[in-house]
């Protein structure tokens, strides 16, 4: 018999970090100590805790890791909250993967990359980040600019300081809203250090982050004469079941749990603004 | 084609019944529903609509997926109880028969819908031609033939016969089992003489030629942002009955719900006129009523077309012209926005 794509698997969450007051990364094995499944960077897993409810979030892993996955979640609704009070060697349910993903064996294939992130918006984009830095032949220099609010806010992965910033042809720009007494790097909002890092608009930049944040970063690329076909971010909507049938993550004639999240700019302007 | 009298229905119901379930339209609470039949059952087959359309019976309002227990940080997962049961449904109308279709279309096209799958597979449909339909269907308009309403069997009601006509290999095999029933009816003529006639009623109502032309997924933007949209709701209660009488309407929800012993998750039928349809932690993409009444004609005119090769994902059965408390409904945007040069 077919399997029903609504019901999930068992997972074991076997590692919690803080990584910031309110965002903590979770690592996941099946029930028989491996991956639960293969993904491509971008695509999404539903999580739940059965009597909590089951929201999506983006897997922050890289498919290159072969023994786990991992998720970020910031604290924001019923089942981030549970997820959040929670311990090491709790079952959890998952099932997946969604979404189309980045286009990293097309579109993205030999292109210099440039990541910009806001806040949680790091988590979708550290997967693919990983994987190019782990597939490095295939494509070229990778430009990182990332900020949040404060030096606490800060999603703080292990290889940010540790791996991207030593990597060859890799540039990592952190960057605060506002000055704290902590903090000796640069400050700004993310839209304006954007123009001053000195992108080369040849390139293909990828935005994650807050809607505020995509659209003045948008107005800011395009001002250095990025194409809006260079340009891909992703989207997030309410969902329920991640397969095109619960009709609620539209946008126009497009589902976001299964054409999406991941989309081009220049295809987001030809869909209705509601979203 | 065979024929059996009215008055030996009940003899065939109760044999079909004995190895499937049978839904009919039931009179029960003031108003006639399919239903699962029994032998106190009140049959109307007469009734020209049923309240609700027929699609319960592949998508039911409520739909067990699977069951949970909850022991410490361990959770367990209950094989589904799957839907085996073999079942007719009987008396369906054209334009429910061809929802059906339509909803396969969003149901079982990618990531099959295993539980709508089955009870597909497993189900027999006997329509019924509609000997008069009223002035709010516009089948017509979405190329129905209300005469020829198509399923396993089509019947027809002429002159105190059933009149009745396999067309698939399931229907075929539905009447070599209930052939005892029925006399040979060689002169089609009753048949078709009622065809002519309800062909010619359908000819005449007034929303049979609604043009549709405008409707086409390369407007889909010019549509959207139509300013007709806000006069057009401005009444709309968002109270979600267009939806839930609707053939092709699909939305549904995921919910939990705690028992004694577990968890059993379910989903059921949720509509995109409510309001926290698609609220979240992070705000609401369709805030006003304007918007989702919006997107549920833009579902059924524009998007669905979209992405199935041209099909509308309304099939004219007019429930929602005849329910909507604020005389809302599909056809009136069809008028207003399809004048627009
Ligand atoms: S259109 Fe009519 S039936 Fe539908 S939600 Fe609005 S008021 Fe209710
Ligand atoms: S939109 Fe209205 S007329 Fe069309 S199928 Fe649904 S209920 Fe019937
Ligand atoms: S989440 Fe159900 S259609 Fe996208």
């Amino acid at each position: 018999m077919r399997k029903e794509p609504l019901i999930p698997g068992i997972g074991v969450v076997t590692d919690i970090r803080r990584d910031t007051p309110d965002v903590k990364t979770f690592r996941v094995v099946g029930l028989d100590g491996k991956k639960p499944f293969e993904h491509i960077p971008g695509q999404c897993a539903f999580l739940s805790m059965p009597g909590i409810g089951e929201a999506l979030f983006s897997i922050t892993s890289s498919p290159t890791n072969t023994e786990y996955m991992e998720f970020s979640i910031k604290k924001c609704g019923c089942v981030t909250e549970w997820l959040h009070q929670i311990e090491v060697g709790q079952q959890i349910t998952i099932r997946g993967p969604y979404g189309n993903g980045f286009p990293v064996e097309t579109d993205f294939k030999g292109k210099d990359l440039v990541f910009i992130a806001g806040g949680i918006g790091l988590a979708p984009l550290r997967s693919i980040i990983n994987y190019v830095r782990d597939k490095r032949e295939n494509y070229g220099k990778v430009t990182i600019i990332y900020g949040s609010r404060s030096d606490d806010d800060l999603v703080d992965y292990e290889e940010i300081k540790n791996e991207w910033v030593n990597e060859p042809d890799f540039s990592v720009y952190l960057t605060i809203d506002r000055e704290t007494p902590t903090w000796d790097g640069h400050v700004g909002f993310v839209p304006n250090y954007v123009k001053e890092v000195g992108l080369d608009n040849t390139a293909t930049a990828v935005l994650c982050g807050p809607p505020i944040m995509i659209k003045f970063t948008l107005a800011n690329l395009q001002e250095l004469g990025f194409k809006t076909n260079q340009i891909f971010t992703t989207l997030e909507l309410k969902m329920k079941c991640a397969i095109g049938k619960c009709g609620r993550c539209n946008v126009g004639d497009k589902y976001v749990c299964k054409d999406g999240p991941v989309f081009r700019c220049d295809q987001l302007n030809e869909l209705p603004n509601e979203y | 084609m065979m024929k059996i009298s009215l008055k030996n229905l009940p003899e065939l119901y109760s044999f079909i019944a004995k190895k499937n379930d049978l839904y009919l339209p039931i009179f029960k609470a003031g108003q006639v529903d399919f239903a699962k039949w029994d032998k106190d059952a009140i049959v109307d087959l007469n009734k020209l609509k049923t309240t609700k359309s027929a699609k319960d019976v592949f998508f039911p309002q409520s739909q067990d997926l699977v069951r949970f227990e909850v022991d410490g940080k361990k959770i367990s997962i209950d094989e589904p109880i799957m839907p085996t049961n073999k079942q007719v449904i009987f008396g369906v109308k054209a334009c429910d028969n061809r929802s059906f279709e339509l909803l396969d279309m969003a149901f079982v096209e990618d990531y099959p819908d295993t539980f709508y799958e089955m009870r597909r597979a497993n189900t027999t449909i006997v329509t019924l031609a509609c000997a008069k339909p009223d002035e709010a269907c516009f089948c017509k308009a979405y190329g129905i033939d209300a005469a020829d309403p198509k399923g396993d069997v089509s019947t027809w009601i002429v002159d105190g016969y059933l009149h009745w006509m396999p067309n698939t290999d399931k229907g075929i095999e539905l009447t070599t089992e209930v052939k005892d029933f029925f006399e040979l009816d060689m002169d089609n003529s009753a048949v078709e003489n009622q065809q002519s006639e309800i062909r010619a009623i359908i000819d005449r109502l007034p929303y049979s030629n609604i043009d549709l032309s405008k409707f086409t997924p390369d407007k889909l933007l010019e549509l959207f942002n139509s300013p007709k949209w806000k006069a057009l709701s401005e009444a709309c209660l968002g109270c979600g009955t267009c939806t839930f009488v609707c053939p092709t309407c699909q939305c549904y929800d995921v919910k939990d719900f705690k028992t004694k012993t577990g968890v059993q998750r379910f989903k059921c039928w949720d509509s995109c006129m409510f309001a926290d349809f698609t609220k979240c932690a992070h705000g609401n993409t369709r805030p006003s009523q304007m918007q989702r009444y919006r997107q549920r004609f833009m579902h059924k005119l524009v998007y669905f077309p979209s992405n199935h090769d041209g099909v509308y994902s309304c099939v004219g059965c007019g429930r929602c012209v005849q329910k909507c408390p604020q005389m809302l409904n599909i056809v009136k945007v069809i008028k207003t926005l399809g004048e627009d040069k």
